[in-house]
């Protein structure tokens, strides 16, 4: 008999007030209690985390890799939005 | 790690792959350039990668029961303890590896599914059983020893999600080898006794942790391509000999010897061992070696008797979103 | 010297110690022989951390026990060098993991007493014990929600997990009272203001156990007989099995440093 798929959870942890939530892993849960019972019992066994989000990973949409140059690449070009384009004599410190 | 509705795997499907993807892949492989779940892929590339870190995740999960086996009997409560954590860890990292093959389209239930109908391997060393104490030390010391040889150079594998497990894998199971290593040096300080023990473990895991590193160069059927594609980065033989020469200086250490009489050391400094016995490698990869089927009826067993938990969890979230559903409309 | 048993001068407060050390480490003892055939691996992890909890807990009692005799014994010896007739344990945690059900059942009457005996125990004017009780509270308080949401799950899930959660609470049900009970010795302690009496919890226990078998869709049993003899070493057969397992090593070797 082939078993019923569980679904799948995405996980996000925080590991110190300040920082964002960063993606740690997945995991299987029938539900969201479930979920972040199974998140924090699997990910955080060394004391990696004060917080914990669990997203279905269906809910997540992703960008397509093969819209990369469209969606990137024109960002690349756009160097004046980065404070090392601009000159400020040694003379006048840090800015 | 990512979603598996974006793992359409149709472009696999298609006769013939695109020569131009192709080389552009492996130009981004060449670049050092990871991988990723989404990204355009040859479907040799997909395949490959899903049956080793299926492979790997099921290795996790089927060494939990050798190991397992000394759960209730370990010695003290601080080795108890340590023991259940590092087992307990293990069934972490089989997790994490599902998670990784499941990027690759194939659920975690197909896979676990195969590995139960024995299509799928898992490693020949949890084919053989853990008889005394000193057998969970010298797991710990080699078997982990081993993999950790294994498993580094994987944190560079291309495919990105694999990678990250392994960086992760890799950074818990620092402390397997370590609690192993202690397990024996205590059992080395102590008596004939405990010495013997030591000596008897290290006897009977020694050529089938060898063997753990797979076929010699000349015969095995995989490593071309897994180099070219930067999933293997090191030989077989390569990885035994780099595992031999960290391993025997340890084992003078303890006090042990290694019961290969004829191994020597080179002039590079390097320990030669004498020939393996493949014949016996094949027997336990064929299915017959001294666990093989105690294993997969133990994971057979915690499947069947699971499956009406599992169908009672599915149940009761059908019933609740059912629930939630009924009171958004009122 | 070969050692049988260990002699403990049993002291109210070392036997104090002693009844829940032994409560922990047969309770953890029983959910580490899960590890590596629950029924998912999210669940082999999360029993293995409970498991883990209890050991540890059982670990920093028995060292209380053993500094309260000052004697030469110490957390092996109180765990693997006493027999079946000394352990003091409660005869709900030595009861056998059976399947899924019984031992979520099982788990979940013990932490729902636990829960509430470690945050009253924090208030204990024997600083060790209150900060024992601090941390044991933490753990216990997640242990609870765990079992908790099984139990709902099992209980409203499908035909058959629903009767064998009830069957589970049917056959544990007569286990649960010998928790509440406190002989003279624990109520000198208890004057004292070291240790607290269980049996002002049996009636927020009673409240979160029905609640959550209501949510379930379970019911109690109506029966109020209880087992008892657990706390003076009167057991279920069960546990000298469990006994002869887990002190297989330091029986069969006697004296050694593992």
């Amino acid at each position: 008999m082939t078993t019923p798929n569980t679904p799948l959870w995405e996980v996000f942890i925080r590991s110190r007030n300040g920082l964002a939530h960063k993606h740690v892993g997945s995991l299987h849960a029938s539900d969201v209690t479930m979920a972040l019972q199974a998140a924090r019992d699997i990910y955080t066994r060394r004391g990696e985390g004060l917080s914990i989000w669990v997203v279905p990973s269906t809910a997540i949409t992703a960008s397509d890799p093969a819209d990369k140059g469209m969606m990137f690449e024109p960002a690349e070009s756009k160097i004046y939005r980065h404070p090392t384009f601009y000159e400020v004599p040694e003379e006048v410190g840090h800015m | 790690m990512y979603t598996q509705a974006l793992n359409v795997a149709e472009a696999d499907d298609r006769g013939l792959e695109d020569a131009a993807r192709a080389a552009q892949f492996q130009a981004r492989i060449d670049a050092e350039e990871r991988i990723e779940p989404n990204d355009w892929m040859p479907g040799a590339y997909r395949k490959t990668l899903t049956r080793q870190i299926s492979q790997h995740a099921h290795s996790e999960i089927v060494g939990m029961l050798p190991e397992g086996n000394w759960i209730t009997r370990a010695p003290t409560l601080r080795r108890k303890a340590a023991l259940l954590a590092k087992v307990q860890d293990e069934c972490g990292h089989g997790l994490y590896l599902y998670a990784a093959a499941e990027t690759l389209g194939t659920s975690r239930e197909e896979l676990v599914d195969a590995m139960l109908a024995g299509k799928a391997k898992y490693s020949s060393i949890f084919n053989y059983p853990t008889l005394t104490w000193a057998d969970i030390g010298t797991i710990g010391w080699l078997v982990d020893g081993a993999a950790i040889m294994n498993q580094i150079p994987l944190c560079r594998c291309s495919y990105g999600p694999y990678a990250r497990a392994m960086i992760r894998v890799c950074k818990e199971e620092s402390f397997h080898q370590r609690q192993g290593y202690e397990i024996m040096l205590t059992l080395c300080r102590g008596s004939d006794e405990q010495k013997a023990m030591a000596q008897d473990a290290l006897n009977r895991w020694w050529w089938p942790v060898l063997m753990m590193f797979g076929p010699p160069d000349a015969t095995s059927q995989h490593s071309d391509t897994s180099a070219k594609w930067k999933i293997k980065r090191f030989s077989n033989d390569e990885l035994r000999q780099k595992f031999v020469d960290a391993t025997v200086p340890q084992a003078q250490y303890l006090g042990l010897t290694i019961p290969d009489p004829d191994m020597i050391q080179d002039a590079d400094g390097h320990w030669r061992h004498s020939e393996i016995d493949w014949t016996e490698f094949k027997q336990v990869l064929a299915g017959n070696g001294p666990c093989n089927r105690d294993r997969l009826a133990a994971r057979r067993k915690a499947h069947e008797e699971g499956a009406w938990v599992r169908q009672a969890a599915a149940a009761y979230a059908a019933k609740r979103a059912q629930r939630q559903t009924a009171q958004a409309a009122e | 010297m070969p050692v049988a048993n260990i002699q403990v001068s049993e002291t109210p407060l070392v036997l104090y110690a002693l009844r829940r050390a032994d409560d922990a480490l047969i309770l953890g003892h029983r959910l580490s022989e899960w590890c590596g055939h629950a029924p998912m691996l999210e669940e082999d992890m999360a029993l293995s951390n409970i498991a883990l909890d209890l050991i540890g807990q059982a670990r920093e009692l028995y060292s209380y026990a053993a500094k309260a005799e000052g004697k030469e014994n110490d957390e092996d010896k109180l765990a693997y060098l006493r027999d079946v007739r000394q352990y003091r344990n409660l005869l709900l945690v030595e009861q056998p993991n059976g399947d899924f059900a019984q031992t979520l059942v099982r788990q979940f009457f013990y932490s729902a007493f636990a829960d509430l005996y470690w945050r009253a125990m924090m208030t204990s004017r024997d600083t060790t014990l209150a900060a024992i009780a601090a941390k044991s509270e933490k753990e216990s308080a997640y242990h609870l929600r765990h079992a908790s949401e099984w139990i709902i799950r099992l209980g409203d899930g499908t035909d058959e997990s629903h009767a064998r959660a009830q069957a589970a609470i049917d056959q544990l049900w007569a286990f649960t009272g010998e928790m509440f009970d406190v002989d003279e010795g624990e109520r000198a302690l208890i004057h004292a203001g070291i240790a607290i009496d269980p049996g002002t919890l049996r009636g927020p226990w009673l409240q979160t156990v029905s609640d959550i078998v209501g949510q379930a869709t379970l019911v109690l049993p109506q029966n109020d007989w209880m087992q008892q003899g657990g706390r003076l070493g009167r057991h279920s057969e069960h546990l000298g099995h469990l006994l002869s397992e887990l002190q297989s090593m330091q029986r069969t070797f006697p004296g050694l440093t593992w």
